[in-house]
């Protein structure tokens, strides 16, 4: 059976500058795979090229066997990868429930036309979307901020709701990039919980960008190193941890612990 | 001050209904008694708009205007309001227990039924009432491009003459004999009823005119809506002036009165309603998606270009509508209407009202209106207070009076004896 995600030979320039050069990566359904490497390496890029934010100069990416390179963004979403972003990327007029909402967009089956009537059918669908909504924001420990804008949570839940998000769109892959930047130590232990939490409630397969080794070595059952666009080490997280290479990309840079 | 509140505070108890019935009552002894009481205040007849063009005019009779106002509308209302307050309430939790839906009508009926009346009283406040209708429409579906899409549209009035010319054509040719297109070709009998199918059809070819302004500025990245939007006002306005056979800059006239107060009233109703329903779902809220993060809308399965031009072309469709009612209202249109100044005022009313609030569009388009009839003989003066209240809810409330508030229908029908939790007072 084909993999769940498979990359082959990814290189991409923006310009002259070459951002990831032969990237590979095969991701097998419900397995935690991790992506290290230092401010600039150019792991970002490689969320954006998958994900459909850019197209890949060379190479082919494939979900579940089929070819999704170039697709739309929003395809790409709907066929089953979802992510969230370095920065926080929430709605900021937008209430919490509302975020969760609007992760159900490819899966509302009425028309427009049954929005604009408030048709039956939109009432029903939005009953259940809503319903699911507030199960995710359960889950996801956000419920009581349900009716309030983004904008006035802690940090930490802000990061939960953004999580609850992509879980909404039901996606077979979850892409993390940096869920743990800018945490204190208390937020991060509980982020490893949720993160364990969603692996196993919901099976999906992760696949995540961190700086912080701590985080990968507990979590990730098999890790890749980017330096300068060029991965320079795979394998298990204990092997990266004391890979040569790996500590002296780091050197002087993080802490690798 | 402490005094001021607690006289407020009397008049919290009052439901919606209450009010409607104080109403109701003060326009029933303005139809009966008006005239009595303007000859006995000296005034010369009853005063149109609440006595404001009488006060500017004639500053003398200033005192006479308040007395006509508060014998004939604010003592009434209030003291009803008030002394009714418990059989209102009654009323309110009665019209609770029926469904949403006909609660409301039974209330928007209410209204009409006062805002007829009151309007009957006088051919002006009948126009004035007509345009202001005309007004909340535009100002509603503009807010959708501009307050709940966050782009800045500027192609409203061109959109409306669309919608204005492409009615007031098909009216002409099939249900009147004019010089322009001939005998009619349907029984005159038959157009008010096909009426709405003329107004669809306004706001149709307004919608798809849209199309000229909303492929290229959503296909390409970065915003060029603005200036395309605007370029295309001044298309449509010199395209109508160089068409002789839609009358060229002397514009078209002697349309059947079709948009009559009734109709009006429906068509905002069913505006308001079905933008109401389309912003609360979770497709219309997409739009704020695109608006506040257009890349994390797109990768929560958001089809962002999709959705952005559905806005657009829902928002032009309606002020296609308007359009076709305003050539209506009027019974003449001229391509010099729908240039920069129409655009300053919609964009007045959308931007003093509120962003991203149906309410908002209201309050704006109401006050607005209401206000530059109010100044008209100040004519110049109009766009110099304007103008000057705007700045002023710019600085002090960025995103309008009434900005990211929806409409509550069951909050404002509920009685009001009895606090938010439901218990007893
Ligand atoms: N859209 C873009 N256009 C041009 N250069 C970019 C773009 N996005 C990222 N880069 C460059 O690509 C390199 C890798 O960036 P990024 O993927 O964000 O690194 P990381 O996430 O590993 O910190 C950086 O040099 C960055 O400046
Ligand atoms: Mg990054």
């Amino acid at each position: 059976m084909a993999p769940l995600l498979k990359v082959k030979n990814m290189t991409h320039f923006f310009g002259g500058l070459r951002a990831v050069d032969n990237f590979n990566l095969e991701i097998e359904a419900g397995q935690i795979y991790g992506l290290i490497g230092p401010n600039g390496a150019g792991k970002t890029t490689t969320f954006n090229l998958i994900t459909g934010v850019h197209t890949p100069t060379e190479g082919t990416i494939e979900l579940e066997g089929e070819d999704i390179k170039g697709l739309e963004v929003h395809r790409i979403a709907d066929k089953g990868l979802g992510r969230t972003f370095q920065n926080l990327a929430l709605w900021r007029h937008m209430n919490v429930l509302d975020h969760i909402r609007m992760a159900h967009y490819s899966r509302l089956d009425y028309s427009l036309f049954g929005a604009f009537l408030g048709s039956p059918k939109c009432h029903k669908r939005e009953r259940e979307v809503i319903e699911n909504s507030r199960r995710l924001l359960d889950l996801f420990d956000v419920g009581r901020f349900a009716d309030q804008l983004v904008g006035n949570l802690p940090y930490g839940a802000q990061r939960r709701v953004e999580m609850a998000r992509a879980m909404a769109t039901n996606p077979k892959i979850l892409f993390l990039d940096e869920p743990t930047a800018g945490m204190t130590p208390d937020e991060l232990n509980r982020m490893i919980e949720i993160i364990r939490q969603v692996h196993r409630d919901f099976g999906v397969a992760i696949f995540l960008i961190e700086h912080r080794m701590k985080f990968v070595m507990e979590l990730c059952e098999s890790v890749q190193t980017l330096v300068f666009g060029e991965v320079i080490a795979e394998g298990p997280p204990a092997e990266i941890q004391n890979n040569p290479k790996v500590i002296e990309a780091y050197l002087g840079k993080e802490d690798i612990h | 001050m402490e005094m001021i509140k607690n006289f407020l505070r009397q008049f919290t108890v009052v439901p919606l209904v209450g009010w409607l019935i104080g109403s109701f009552v003060a326009v029933l002894l303005e139809y009966y008694l008006g005239d009595a009481i303007s000859y006995y205040l000296y005034l010369p007849k009853i005063p149109v708009l609440f006595g404001a063009l009488t006060m500017l005019k004639e500053p003398l009779l200033i005192p006479s205007v308040l007395a006509y106002d508060l014998i004939i509308y604010i003592v009434p209302v209030l003291l009803l309001g008030r002394l009714l307050a418990a059989f209102s309430n009654r009323v309110a939790t009665w019209f609770e227990a029926l469904p949403l839906w006909l609660a409301t009508v039974v209330h928007l009926a209410a209204f009409y039924g006062i805002l007829h009346l009151w309007a009957g009283i006088n051919d002006y406040r009948v126009l004035v009432v007509k345009l202001t209708m005309v007004a909340i429409i535009l100002t509603v579906s503009l807010n959708i491009i501009n307050g709940y899409q966050g782009e800045f549209s500027c192609s409203h009035p061109g959109f409306m003459a669309l919608g204005a010319y492409a009615s007031s054509s098909l009216t002409l040719m099939l249900f009147a004999d004019d010089k322009m297109f001939g005998a009619a070709l349907l029984p005159p009998a038959l157009g008010p009823w096909l009426f709405p199918l003329i107004l669809i059809f306004g706001g149709a070819v307004a919608a798809i005119g849209s199309l000229v302004v909303a492929i290229p500025s959503f296909r390409t990245r970065g915003d060029y809506l603005a200036i395309i939007s605007l370029a295309f006002m001044f298309i449509v306005k010199s395209a109508i002036e160089n068409m002789e056979f839609l009358g060229g800059p002397r514009g078209m006239s002697s349309q059947p009165n079709y948009a009559t107060l009734p109709i009006i009233f429906i068509w905002t109703m069913l505006c308001i309603w079905i933008i109401h329903n389309f912003i609360s779902s979770t497709m219309g809220k997409a739009l704020n998606a695109v608006r506040d993060n257009e890349a994390a809308a797109n990768s929560m399965t958001v089809n962002t270009r999709k959705t952005k031009m559905t806005a657009f072309m829902f928002g032009a469709f309606w002020a296609g509508v308007a359009g076709g009612l305003f050539a209506h209202v009027l019974r003449y249109v001229n391509p010099g209407t729908f240039g920069i100044q129409k655009l300053a005022e919609i964009l007045a009313m959308v931007y003093f009202g509120g962003l991203n609030s149906i309410y908002g569009s209201i309050v704006g388009a109401v006050s607005i209106s209401v206000l530059g009839e109010a100044l008209r003989p100040l004519e110049l003066f109009k766009w110099i207070i304007i103008p000057l209240i705007l700045i002023l809810v710019m600085i002090f409330r960025p995103y309008g009076l009434i900005s990211f508030t929806e409409i509550n229908v069951k909050g404002l029908m509920r009685p009001k004896n009895r606090s938010r939790s439901g218990g007893a007072e």
